[in-house]
């Protein structure tokens, strides 16, 4: 039985503690807004990205011409696979859901006797693949200094992956990470990047049927627009990772916050327990002494 | 009064112009194009310039980008670009950065990559000097 001391201690550490994860249930939450916003305003710029991509990869159709990271190299023997996760901890299961997501997979093309080779973006995706596929990792990106992820990041990460293809390091290349859907799921998601997977051309119809010119032409412009779609791609995975972070941070401290509020009533209960104990004790002391005299 | 056609300029940080304009001058790399309503479908790609925004209410904006592709229609214009900035907001440091990040990439660049790095210095160089008045 501890004594009264102890439980006094243990009171206050756990709202100490309380207060801790009540602020940082704040913090997240503002920040989640924040990433909401950057998320929503980068969509328009995606969405028409595919629109266009859609558009001339039907005029440059099945031609010879399409360049190389549309068609891919025909073989798939080596997978590159870019893990997207988060720099810190303290938000649930959220990385090691991506990273489990990411393990299976890449157990699958093992077992299929595949090459795979793993790029990590965040700290922690790595600290929990390096255990498993330590000689499987070539790079990691740190984002742990950037405050706010910039088009500029994931554009360095794209030139990377370009550079890695063309060097013809991999065949296939797939993009892992958290689909924000709302603060209380994300969803663990892959993307093939390379080759780039035609989205719904036929949707549609309208803009799809004006005869453009190109300028200089549409090979041309494809192969400007594909390494930019890449980027695009990951700095919109980025987007949907640091939401999915935020939100997955601020349900995991509003449990926190939670639990420490029903640990503190329990302690508080078993103290004035104890209190009123010794009180009636030390009452019958007196009374019984009183009643010898 | 020109008829008036929908133009957005989005960036992938955010949409930064989306309005009813009358007229767009962008810098294609082949050459300074003006669009107005009703033009010819027209994909091209664009380098690093200002992009000259007539408005229907008549004001003018001024936007430097850097790089990116427009998307022409009857109806409506899109331009992607690869980043994009007020010319208010622009400042010579942002420019100079942007240089000399070009220039290191210049260092380890070969053949075809090398020429394309070198004109895209003298495109910003260039589009310091219409912007900023040294």
């Amino acid at each position: 039985m501890p004594s009264l001391k102890d439980l006094k201690n243990r009171i206050a550490s756990v709202k100490a503690t309380q207060k801790i994860t009540k602020a940082m249930k704040m913090v997240a939450a503002a920040k989640l807004r924040r990433a909401q916003e950057a998320a929503e305003a980068a969509r328009p710029y995606s969405q028409r990205m595919a629109a266009v991509l859609a558009n001339i990869a039907q005029a440059v159709g099945a031609d010879d011409s399409a360049p190389a990271l549309m068609t891919g190299t025909g073989k798939d023997d080596t997978h590159l696979l870019v893990v997207c996760t988060a720099e810190r901890g303290l938000c649930g299961g959220f990385n090691s859901q991506i990273a489990r997501f990411a393990r299976d997979h890449v157990r699958k093309l093992l077992a299929q006797g595949k090459t795979v080779k793993i790029i990590c973006v965040g700290k922690k995706g790595f600290d929990i693949l390096r255990r498993e596929f330590a000689s499987l990792i070539i790079d990691r990106v740190d984002l742990r200094e950037v405050k706010k992820i910039g088009f500029e990041n994931a554009d360095r990460i794209g030139h990377k992956v370009i550079e890695l293809f063309e060097r013809g390091e991999f065949d296939v290349c797939t993009l892992f990470y958290s689909e924000f859907k709302s603060v209380i799921s994300q969803i663990p998601t892959a993307q093939q990047l390379i080759p780039a997977s035609a989205g719904p051309v036929a949707a549609e119809s309208d803009s799809a049927s004006a005869i453009y010119e190109y300028e200089p032409d549409a090979g041309a412009i494809l192969t400007d627009l594909i390494p930019r779609n890449i980027s695009v791609q990951i700095f919109r995975a980025l987007l949907e990772n640091v939401a999915g972070e935020m939100g997955a941070k601020m349900s995991a401290m509003d449990n926190a916050t939670r639990n420490a509020g029903e640990m503190i009533n329990k302690l508080t209960l078993n103290y004035n327990r104890q209190r009123q104990a010794q009180i009636t004790k030390e009452l019958i002391e007196i009374i019984s002494g009183a009643e010898a005299l | 009064m020109a008829d008036s056609f929908n133009f957005e300029l989005v960036s992938p940080e955010r949409l930064l112009l989306s309005a009813q304009v009358t007229e767009v001058v962008i810098p294609a790399t082949e050459g300074e194009m003006t669009v107005m309503a009703n033009h010819a479908p027209t994909m091209t790609t664009v380098k690093p310039g200002v992009v000259t925004v007539k408005t229907a209410d008549g004001k003018t904006e001024r936007f430097a980008v850097f790089g990116g592709f427009a998307d022409i229609l009857p109806t409506g214009c899109t331009l992607l670009a690869e980043s994009a900035v007020h010319v208010d907001e622009l400042d010579r440091t942002v420019l100079e950065n942007r240089i000399d990040e070009a220039r290191a990439e210049l260092e380890g660049a070969i053949d075809e990559k090398k020429t394309r790095v070198e004109q895209f210095i003298a495109e910003l160089t260039r589009l310091g000097e219409i912007v900023i008045p040294a």
